[in-house]
C-alpha cells in the first residue's frame, strides 16, 4: 500500500473458489428437470424429490461456510455494505414477483371481469358468448369453472387473526433487534422464539384456511379466476413465510450459539429485512384479497 | 479452506488456480467474463444457425425444407437463443470484464455469486435446446409464449417455462452483483458523476433486469399453472382473460428491449469519443437521458399490443408515450455526432462498427416512430416490417455494440492485438450484408407480409430472395469474428497499455493483458483525472 491515496476502508476481499456455486447451479438444474420430468408425465413424483434435496445441502454448506468465514472475522464493513445492498435488492426483485400477481388480480376484476360482463371496449364477448353472464365479484367465470356454487373468503375469521399475528410477529422481531442493539440477549432470545413461533402459527392457520377452503366451501385453485388469485397470492405469500420462519430459526440458533454483536449483525437485519416484507405483503393480501 | 480470504492488499503475485478449478470454482471477474462471452458466442451461432435455416425456407416460396410446426419452432428458439443466450449474457460477460477495471474495484463485489450466476447459464441453455428433441418438438409460439397458443405445446412447454426461470434467475443474481459492485466499490474519487457511461449504462440496465425479470418469472408461472393446475388467469370461462398475459409480458418485454440496448448506449459512448480525440459532447445529458429511457420503458408496453383491441385512451397514452422516448434516445444520437464533430477521426475497427452502430441504429428507432402511431401501426402490425425494425436495433444495433466491444478491450484482455485487415473485412462484410437481410423486409412488411409464416405468396419472392442473399453472407461473415479473436490471442503482436491513443478510461491505465488481479490498492487521483473521460 505504498498509494497516498488508499486508506484502509478501500481494502476488498475477493474470496477463493468455491465448489458452492456449482452446487447451486446443480440444485436448481435438477429441481427444474425433476419438475418437467414430473409433468411431462415421465416420471411419477419422485423426480421432484432431489431437487429440494440437493438445495437444502446446498444451503446447510454454502451457510455455514460463510458463516465460518464470518465468524473469523475476514468480512471487512465494505463486504458487509455488499451484503446489504445485495439483500435489498434481491427484497425490490420479489417485491416485483408479487407485483405481477397482484397486476393479474388487479387486471382481472378492473378489467377482464367487467369486459366479460358487458361493459367497456370488449362487450362483444359477452353479446356473443355468455350474454347471461353479469360481472361480479368474487365470481369463478361465466363458465362457472370448478362449480356453480362456491363461498368467497371472508375478512374476519382467520385472515383477521393471521393479519393480527404477523403484525404483532413485526413487533417481537423489532424489540428483538432493539435487544440486541444494546446487549440484552436474553430478552433477545425470547423475542426472536416468539418471532418465528408466530410465523409458523401464521402458516399453520393457512394451512387449516386452505383445508376448510377445499372442504366446506367448494373453493379451489380451480375455481376460476377468484380461485386462481386467491390462492396463487396467498399461496407465494404463505412460501415466503415458510421461508423467512426457517431463516428466523436459523439466526435464533446462531444467537443462540453466541453470534452477532450489537454493531455488527448483517444476516439479523437482512432476516429482519425479509420478515417485515412478507408482512407488508400480507398487508396488501388482506386489503384486496380479502377486504376489497 | 484453511486461508479463505486473501487481503487484496498483499497479494500482489498472480495467484490463479490450476486446471478446471479455475472455471469451475471460479470467481475472478475476468475469467467468469470469459466464460460469458464464449456461452454468448456458443449460443449466437444456434441461433445463428436457426436464422440460417429461417432464410433457407423463405429463399422461395412453397413449402421448401420445413414443414410449418419445425419453422416455427425455428423462429421461436432463434428469438429465444438470441435473446436470452446471446445478447444478454455477452452484456454481463463485458460488464464483469470491464466494470470493476473502470471503476478501480479489485473484482465483482460478490465473486461467488457471480459464479453461480454464470453457471445457471449452461444448464438453462441445455434445457432449452434440448426442447428441440422431445416428442412434439421445441416451442412454436414465438419468444412471446401468448396464451392459448403457447400452452398447446407437447413436452417441450414446462421445459422452455423452467429454462426462462434458469435464466431469469441468473439474471437477478448478475443485476444485483453489478448494481453492488458499482454502488459500494468504485475507488476513491470515482463518483458517480465520474464514472465511464458503460457503467452508467449497465447501472441502469441493472435496475431494469431486477425491476423486470421477475415479472416474467410470474408471467410464465402462470402459463404453467393455467396450463398444469386449472387455473384461469388466461381462461376467458374462468373470469381471465388471455390479452392480460400480454399485459404482463410486455410489461416485461419492453423494459427487455432496452437491456439488450442500453449496455449498447454506453459502449458507443466510450467508443466514439476515442477515435475522435475528443470527450465525448454532453456526458451528464447522456446519463440523464439513459436514465429517461429507462424510466420511460415501463410506460410504453402497450404499444406492442394496439391491434388487440383497447381503449382509446390507452392507445392514445402509449403512443404518446412511445414517442417521447424519441426525445432522450435523440439527445444520443445528436451527442455522439457532435463529439465526432471537428474530431480527429480515424477508423479502427471499433470505431467502424460505433459509427455504423450509430447510422443503422437510427434507422431502426425511425422505424419504432413509425410503429408507434397507433393508425399505422394498424397497417404494419404483425408484418415483416415490424420484423425489420427489431432486427435494425438489435443486430446493426446491439450486435454491432458487442463486436465493436470486444474489438475496442480485447488488446486490453489479451495483451496482444488482432488482424487489422481481416477485422476490416468482417465490419465491410458485415455492414453490407446486414442492409441486404434486412433493408428489403421494410418493403416486404409495407407490401403485406405477414411475419412467423412458413410460406408466402409468391409476390414477395424477389425480396425474399435478396433478403435470404443478405443473410447467407451475413451469417458466413461472422465465421471470421472467432478466428480473428483466436489468431489474436494466440499469435497477435504483442499489445500496448493504450493501443488506441485517444481511449480514456481506467482500464488504460492497466498494462496489456490486464493482471489477474487489477487494482487491488486503488487507482490514485492523478490516474482517475488522467483517466477521466470528460
Amino acid at each position: 500500500m505504498t498509494d497516498a491515496h488508499a486508506h484502509a476502508d478501500s481494502n476488498y476481499y475477493v474470496p477463493h473458489g468455491s465448489p458452492w456455486p456449482i452446487v447451486a447451479a446443480l440444485a436448481l438444474f435438477c429441481l427444474m428437470l425433476g419438475a418437467v420430468l414430473f409433468l411431462d408425465g415421465v416420471t411419477s413424483a419422485w423426480s421432484l424429490l432431489p431437487g429440494p434435496l440437493l438445495l437444502i445441502f446446498l444451503f446447510i454448506g454454502w451457510f455455514a461456510t460463510v458463516i465460518g468465514e464470518n465468524q473469523k472475522g475476514v468480512y471487512n464493513l465494505r463486504v458487509d455494505r455488499s451484503f446489504r445492498l445485495a439483500m435489498m435488492w434481491f427484497i425490490f426483485s420479489e417485491v416485483m414477483f408479487f407485483a405481477a400477481f397482484f397486476g393479474a388480480l388487479f387486471y382481472a376484476r378492473m378489467f377482464a371481469v367487467p369486459w366479460l360482463g358487458g361493459q367497456g371496449v370488449k362487450a362483444l364477448t359477452n353479446f356473443l358468448l355468455w350474454p347471461h353472464y353479469e360481472a361480479t365479484w368474487p365470481t369463478n367465470g361465466p363458465g362457472h369453472l370448478g362449480g356453480e356454487h362456491f363461498e368467497a373468503m371472508s375478512p374476519t375469521g382467520i385472515a383477521a387473526l393471521n393479519t393480527l399475528i404477523l403484525l404483532t410477529s413485526g413487533l417481537t422481531i423489532t424489540i428483538a433487534h432493539h435487544a440486541l442493539r444494546s446487549g440484552k440477549r436474553g430478552r433477545l432470545k425470547v423475542f426472536l422464539a416468539l418471532t418465528f413461533l408466530l410465523g409458523f402459527t401464521f402458516v399453520a392457520l393457512q394451512a387449516h384456511e386452505y383445508i376448510g377452503a377445499y372442504t366446506r366451501m367448494n373453493l379451489k385453485l380451480t375455481t376460476g379466476i377468484y380461485g386462481t388469485t386467491f390462492f396463487m397470492l396467498t399461496g407465494f405469500h404463505g412460501l415466503h413465510v415458510t421461508i423467512g420462519a426457517i431463516m428466523l430459526v436459523v439466526i435464533w440458533l446462531r444467537v443462540m450459539r453466541g453470534h452477532f454483536t450489537p454493531e455488527r449483525h448483517f444476516a439479523f437485519e437482512a432476516v429482519a429485512w425479509y420478515w417485515h416484507f412478507v408482512d407488508v405483503v400480507w398487508l396488501c393480501l388482506f386489503i384486496f384479497v380479502y377486504w376489497l | 479452506m484453511d486461508q479463505p480470504y486473501e487481503s487484496t492488499a498483499h497479494a500482489d503475485h498472480e495467484h490463479k488456480p490450476h486446471g478446471w478449478r479455475r472455471w469451475v470454482f471460479a470467481t475472478n471477474h475476468k475469467d467468469i467474463g470469459t466464460m460469458y462471452l464464449i456461452f454468448s458466442g456458443v449460443m449466437f451461432f444456434l441461433g445463428g444457425a436457426a436464422a440460417m435455416a429461417i432464410r433457407a425456407q423463405l429463399f422461395k416460396s412453397g413449402m421448401e425444407l420445413f414443414d410449418p410446426g419445425v419453422y416455427n419452432s425455428l423462429v421461436t428458439m432463434h428469438a429465444l437463443l438470441m435473446i436470452f443466450g446471446a445478447v444478454m449474457p455477452a452484456w454481463v460477460g463485458l460488464a464483469n470484464w470491464m466494470i470493476p477495471m473502470q471503476i478501480g474495484a479489485p473484482d465483482m463485489a460478490l465473486p461467488r455469486l457471480n459464479n453461480l450466476s454464470f453457471w445457471i447459464l449452461p444448464f438453462a441453455g441445455a434445457l432449452l435446446v434440448s426442447s428441440f428433441f422431445v416428442p412434439g418438438g421445441a416451442p412454436a409460439g414465438g419468444w412471446t409464449m401468448y396464451p392459448p397458443l403457447m400452452e398447446q405445446f407437447g413436452a417441450s412447454f414446462p421445459m422452455v417455462i423452467f429454462a426462462i426461470h434458469l435464466l431469469g434467475i441468473s439474471s437477478i443474481l448478475g443485476a444485483i452483483n453489478i448494481i453492488v459492485t458499482i454502488m459500494n466499490l468504485r475507488a476513491p474519487g470515482m463518483t458517480l458523476l465520474r464514472m465511464p457511461l458503460f457503467v452508467w449504462a449497465w447501472l441502469i440496465t441493472a435496475y431494469l433486469l431486477i425491476a423486470v425479470m421477475p415479472v416474467l418469472a410470474g408471467a410464465v408461472t402462470m402459463l404453467l399453472t393455467d396450463h398444469f393446475f386449472g387455473t384461469s388467469f388466461f381462461n376467458a370461462a374462468g373470469g381471465g382473460d388471455p390479452v392480460m398475459f400480454m399485459h404482463i409480458f410486455w410489461f416485461f418485454g419492453h423494459p427487455e428491449v432496452y437491456i439488450l440496448i442500453l449496455p449498447a448506449f454506453g459502449v458507443i459512448s466510450e467508443i466514439i469519443p476515442a477515435f475522435s480525440r475528443k470527450p465525448l459532447f454532453g456526458y451528464e445529458a447522456m446519463v440523464y437521458a439513459t436514465a429517461s429511457i429507462a424510466f420511460l420503458s415501463f410506460i410504453v408496453w402497450g404499444h406492442h399490443m394496439f391491434t388487440v383491441g383497447m381503449p382509446v385512451a390507452a392507445q392514445l397514452f402509449f403512443m404518446l408515450s412511445t414517442m417521447l422516448i424519441a426525445v432522450p434516445t435523440g439527445v444520443k444520437v445528436f451527442n455522439w455526432t457532435a463529439t465526432m464533430w471537428r474530431g480527429s477521426l480515424s477508423f479502427e475497427p471499433p470505431m467502424l462498427f460505433a459509427v455504423a452502430f450509430l447510422f443503422l441504429f437510427t434507422i431502426g428507432g425511425f422505424s419504432g416512430l413509425m410503429l408507434a402511431l397507433v393508425p399505422s401501426d394498424y397497417q404494419y402490425h404483425g408484418t415483416y416490417f415490424v420484423v425489420a425494425h427489431f432486427h435494425y436495433v438489435l443486430v446493426p444495433g446491439a450486435v454491432f455494440a458487442i463486436i465493436g466491444a470486444i474489438y475496442y478491450w480485447l488488446p486490453k484482455w489479451s495483451g496482444r492485438m488482432y488482424d487489422m485487415r481481416l477485422a476490416k473485412w468482417h465490419f465491410w462484410l458485415s455492414v453490407i450484408s446486414v442492409n441486404v437481410l434486412f433493408f428489403p423486409q421494410h418493403f416486404l412488411g409495407l407490401a403485406g407480409m405477414p411475419r412467423r409464416i412458413a410460406d408466402y405468396a409468391p409476390q414477395f419472392t424477389d425480396w425474399n430472395m435478396v433478403s435470404s442473399i443478405g443473410g447467407f453472407v451475413f451469417g458466413a461473415s461472422q465465421l471470421l469474428f472467432p478466428y480473428i479473436i483466436w489468431r489474436c490471442v494466440r499469435a497477435g503482436k504483442p499489445a500496448e497499455a493504450r493501443p488506441w491513443d485517444g481511449a480514456r478510461g481506467l482500464e488504460w491505465e492497466l498494462p496489456s493483458p490486464a493482471p489477474y488481479h487489477s487494482w487491488q490498492s486503488p487507482p490514485s487521483e492523478a490516474m482517475l483525472a488522467h483517466g477521466a473521460e470528460h
